[in-house]
């Protein structure tokens, strides 16, 4: 089933005809998703040839929609456009927008995440890699040779660490994997998407990829001792970040003594989650989690160094 | 990007905001100038970037001008926190009635904006707010309204500030939409005993994402920096300088802040993070390897790549063509996964340079470095 994308899913791209667009395009068609237009209204009417599949450019998200019945729109557009292509798609009524733009100001993620909220849009992003049920369909820029279907749902601020972890348990694979990108301010939650891993029958596991900055995992730790069921394993990067500089995402930042990757891991573990201190120990306690839900100690060290 | 006190004064100003008359100088003999234009008194302020001004000694009360001349002196090239003064300001006094705090800040759980004010600002409002949280109001704003008088008004009434601060709070407002600015705060916002009210000190974080089109901000953004920081975020690399000796290179924000918790992991310390970023080119990587090795307390070099955008071949040519550029006298360690790994590999393993070697995994690698980078300062400290 995965969680908000499917093989079902028709995908519009919003920026199809830019270079960005047109490259990432290609790859999620060969990645099986159901791309089934572009939208640029200097270029409707035109269309678009990749490997094997013909694409037309529609002039608005609205006759994207009404031609195909499209439910998910993948933003590739520049900052400075995106708060209006969101504003747009949401108007529309589109269910889904994935944000991939990097680099928006925050008082237009503010005014565009408020917006989608209010018209029923889930916004995932911005500047985040997407989204991918591997097998099924992939929206967004996450590699989709790195991993197979399978049963642990992934939710991550950072991309390279989503696929770092896709990667270490490519083994076992996915059902849905989520970037929700590092902004300080990002449409869809580590909550959003515990709550639907909760709920999806696919999902027997859940990993949680968190970083510095805000309290984010903290809330999500909270929300875990009340409504998750299932094993959740997390891993927190930049314990070693000093005090106001920002790393590399806009939301990466510890501000005295608020976001700090110890509090987040404390809090995490106090509602019994398991926290790697690295991506391929997080991997272990993983494998652990699913072997033997009973608690027994299977020999993860010596399955690690199998894979090295 | 954080903003020296005078320009968050000059942006308050423009707003229409109340500020003390004051001016920024370099020079003690200007500052008895610009005194003596105040009418005598004068507020001699350390701009620098970081709190604690006050109790540092950056903050002098002048009498008259030759005692401005000598604080500005005292307080020039003082060091608070790390910081240097390179300027100093000064304003002119005035008679303080009452304190308040107010700001408005972004609130990424909500992902909207919190207006926070008190009656009891000053510079115990840290204090306040942690002993007596009641004491300090906070108001969700929405995005799609703003503050207007109506909503200034239920923000004066809920922090109990006097009628008189509803206009400062609307006007503050538009500093933050107008600004893109990510903090707006007044601390302390001030009635006089004239019962004027007044900013007497502010603070505003800029949001660096909206530069495009607050483009008058673009020429502040460099001047304090690091210069190895300048010079890599002038070829679009996200470089942070840390205190340690092992180079850390990666692509993607969270693997590279990932490489260097595992680095200290291993009883080593990171010297620095670089992002080198998604889908980067050759001449990036090149870039980046060259700023990491002009750092002097560099000992080993460790590049973490896991491709997904980025292609390993290409981050494998430029450390190739660094290696052309630059005499490589410090060990590299090299991590390829992912996107085109095994034509990364092979074109490393085909330059067969004596110090770059290849690890399989990212905790290999680091543990390989740590140990290079504390062989090299053994062997250092032995020379």
């Amino acid at each position: 089933m995965a969680i908000y994308l499917t093989k079902e899913s028709k995908v519009l791209v919003q920026g199809m005809t830019g270079a960005e667009g047109m490259k990432h395009t290609r790859r999620m068609l060969a990645a099986g998703t159901d791309v089934v237009g572009g939208v640029n209204p200097r270029k409707a009417g035109r269309t678009v040839d990749f490997d094997n599949r013909t694409v037309p450019v529609f002039g608005s998200v609205r006759e994207g929609i009404e031609r195909t019945g499209a439910d998910v729109t993948v933003v590739f557009v520049p900052p400075a456009f995106a708060e209006a292509a969101v504003v747009e798609a949401a108007d529309a009524g589109i269910g889904l927008a994935v944000v991939i733009t990097e680099g928006i100001p925050v008082h237009d993620s503010v005014a565009l995440t408020a917006h989608a909220r209010a018209k029923g849009t889930r916004v995932i992003g911005p500047n985040c890699p997407g989204l991918i049920t591997p097998g099924q369909s992939n929206a967004g820029i996450i590699p989709p040779d790195i991993t197979k279907p399978g049963r642990i749902g992934l939710v991550s601020k950072s991309g390279t660490l989503t696929y770092q972890l896709m990667y270490e348990l490519r083994d076992i694979g996915f059902s849905t994997c989520v970037g929700i990108g590092g902004d300080p301010v990002v449409g869809t939650s580590h909550i959003d998407c515990l709550a639907a891993f909760e709920d999806d029958p696919d999902t027997e596991l859940i990993v949680l990829i968190g970083e510095i900055g805000g309290d984010a995992e903290e809330r999500a730790a909270a929300h875990i001792r009340a409504h998750v069921t299932k094993p959740v394993v997390a891993y927190i990067a930049g314990f070693t970040a000093p005090e106001g500089r920002t790393m590399g995402h806009a939301g990466a930042i510890v501000s005295g003594s608020s976001g700090t990757a110890r509090a987040k891991k404390e809090a995490l573990e106090s509602v019994g989650v398991r926290v790697g201190s690295t991506p391929t120990e997080t991997a272990r306690h993983v494998l652990e989690a699913l072997d033997a839900p009973a608690g027994a100690a299977p020999d993860g060290a010596a399955r690690d160094g199998a894979r090295a | 990007m954080d903003l020296y006190e005078h320009q968050a004064r000059e942006l308050f100003k423009e707003h229409g905001i109340v500020v003390p008359r004051a001016e920024v100088t370099d020079s003690p003999e200007r500052a008895r100038e610009v005194a003596r234009a105040l009418g005598g008194r004068a507020v001699v302020k350390a701009q620098v970037k970081t709190g604690g001004r006050g109790k540092a000694g950056g903050v002098r009360l002048a009498a008259d001008p030759a005692e401005a001349e000598e604080a500005a002196r005292r307080i020039l090239g003082m060091d608070i926190r790390g910081h240097t003064v390179g300027t100093v300001m000064l304003a002119e006094p005035c008679d303080i009635e009452r304190e308040f705090y107010v700001s408005y800040v972004l609130d990424r759980a909500s992902g909207g904006f919190l207006a926070i004010a008190s009656a009891e600002g000053g510079t115990e409002i840290e204090e306040v707010a942690a002993r007596r949280p009641e004491a300090v109001a906070r108001i969700p704003v929405d995005p799609a309204t703003g503050v207007h008088t109506a909503t200034a008004v239920r923000i004066a009434d809920a922090a109990g500030l006097p009628p008189q601060t509803v206009d400062t709070l609307v006007r503050l407002w538009k500093v933050l939409v107008r600004e893109d600015a990510l903090l707006v705060e007044v601390n302390p916002l001030v009635r006089t005993a004239e019962g004027r009210i007044v900013a007497l000190d502010g603070k505003v974080t800029l949001d660096d994402n909206a530069r495009f089109r607050q483009s008058r901000w673009g020429e502040t953004r460099q001047e304090d920096a690091d210069s190895l920081e300048a010079r890599a975020g002038a070829k679009g690399l996200n470089y942070v300088k840390l205190d340690g000796e092992v180079g850390v290179i990666g692509n993607g924000a969270g693997l590279v802040m990932s490489t260097l918790d595992v680095v200290a992991g291993c009883g080593a310390r990171p010297a620095n993070f670089l992002d080198i970023g998604g889908g980067a080119s050759a001449r990036v990587m090149a870039d980046g390897l060259s700023v990491v090795l002009s750092d002097p307390d560099v000992r080993s070099v460790l590049v973490n790549v896991f491709g997904g955008i980025t292609a390993c071949d290409a981050v494998a040519d430029g450390i190739v063509r660094a290696l052309d550029e630059v005499r490589l006298t410090k060990p590299l360690v090299v991590r390829l996964d992912g996107n085109n790994a095994a034509r990364g590999r092979a074109l490393l393993d085909a330059r067969a340079h004596p110090l770059v070697e290849q690890a399989t995994t990212m905790d290999g690698a680091a543990r390989r470095a740590a140990r290079l980078a504390t062989a090299a300062s053994t062997a250092g400290q032995a020379g």
